[in-house]
């Protein structure tokens, strides 16, 4: 199939596959999938600034997909997702901006890759032993929640560090019923601010910091956490897309056939949610940054971004 | 146990190729009709093609999910 905006060539099919399989990853773990996504395109011909921003595009239509769908179980905060939007707008910005200072250094590639590789392992790493710690604990229930109630009640081996964030009284203090959290303003801009800055450096949503960050700093429930994310990155992806359209790096048309596949796999992706514990989905996510560690290590060594 | 699970799996393989035989007739008709308008709107009108890039993105996720939910009600409710 021709699509005139790119000028590209790519089997429907093929595109609407990928969708599907980015759409259970994101559904699932709340994560827009742009370390699948890009390199998928690429391979196909698209070039590299349209891969970008025709996979924010597809991103906005899956996130809005998983969040109906999680909303319906209550897994979205919409209150929190807002506010994290602000600070994830303003943290893109900041770290574009720092692209462009060490482009002009002339160092970004190699600053880039190490940065993403200590990033990446570093957050598997905790993950799979915090989960693992808290599967094995007595506390570490095992069974998917069954009520709203259930869910608020996620255990975790960092609940200590967290409990201490949520203790800091700097005002303004904002209360999250939706999580049942209550929690300095500061904190969560703190959080999305930072999600914000390596999506803006490292390229994608950073669904892969800003996820595990609402669990271990912020004190979210792991479910809502996942419908939270999605939520807040169809802000922030509605904003990416619209300036790369601006630009002239989305073709509409290869995103529309992408998310015709991405509907069905957020769907389902989001129903998975309700049959996992909050300590299986965070051990399952492992992987995930792992894969994006792997392809900056090829990158690195071959010289050929993918 | 079992049968429940076979049968849902069984409305959603039935759900999947409804819903493909629907793609492939929304990539022919409307995305190739679109096409065209579009890709003027791109060369032209940079602004308002991004905004209708969003809209036309959070459309079609409303629309499909919605085709998706009725495809799935109206199976189940068949195979009961």
């Amino acid at each position: 199939m021709s699509f005139p905006i790119s000028g590209a060539h790519i089997s429907p099919i093929y595109l609407a596959i990928m969708g599907f399989v980015i759409g259970i990853l994101g559904g699932f773990f709340g994560v827009g999938g742009s370390f699948i996504a890009g390199p998928a395109l690429r391979v196909v011909g698209l070039d590299w600034n349209f891969a970008v921003g025709t996979d924010l595009a597809h991103i906005v239509g899956k996130s809005v997909v998983a969040v109906r769908q999680h909303r319906a179980f209550g897994n979205v905060d919409l209150r929190l997702g807002l506010i994290m939007a602000f600070g994830t707008i303003a943290g893109a910005e900041i770290g574009a901006q720092l692209i462009q200072m060490l482009k002009r250094a002339g160092n970004v590639n190699l600053v880039v890759s190490i940065v993403s590789i200590a990033v990446y392992v570093s957050i598997s790493s905790f993950m799979i032993w915090e989960s693992r710690k808290t599967l094995r604990s007595k506390k570490g229930g095992t069974a998917a929640p069954t009520s709203l109630a259930a869910k608020k009640h996620d255990p975790s081996s960092f609940d200590h560090v967290t409990r201490s964030i949520q203790g800091w009284k700097i005002w303004p203090m904002v209360n999250l019923p939706a999580s049942g959290v209550t929690i300095s303003l500061w904190v969560i801009i703190f959080v999305s601010f930072i999600g914000g800055l390596f999506s803006g450096f490292l390229g994608g949503g950073a669904g892969y910091i800003r996820m595990p960050s609402m669990v271990y700093v912020l004190g979210i429930p792991t479910h809502l956490a996942v419908g939270t994310d999605l939520f807040e990155i169809i802000i922030s992806a509605s904003y990416g897309t619209f300036t790369h359209a601006v630009k002239g790096n989305v073709d509409i048309l290869i995103a529309l056939v992408m998310h015709t596949g991405a509907a069905i796999g957020a769907q389902i992706g989001a129903i998975c949610t309700q049959y996992f514990a909050g300590p299986k989905i965070r051990l399952a996510f492992v992987p995930l940054p792992l894969i994006g560690a792997a392809i900056v290590i090829y990158t690195l060594m071959t010289g050929h971004k993918i | 146990m079992k049968k429940e699970t076979a049968r849902t799996l069984r409305a959603f393989a039935i759900e999947l190729a409804i819903y493909a035989v629907l793609v492939v007739g929304y990539f022919f008709l409307v995305l190739h009709f679109l096409g065209g308008g579009l890709q003027w709107l791109e060369r032209n009108h940079r602004y308002t093609y991004a905004g209708a890039a969003i809209l036309l993105m959070i459309g079609q996720a409303v629309v499909l999910q919605n085709v998706t939910t009725i495809l799935l009600r109206l199976i189940r409710g068949r195979t009961k």
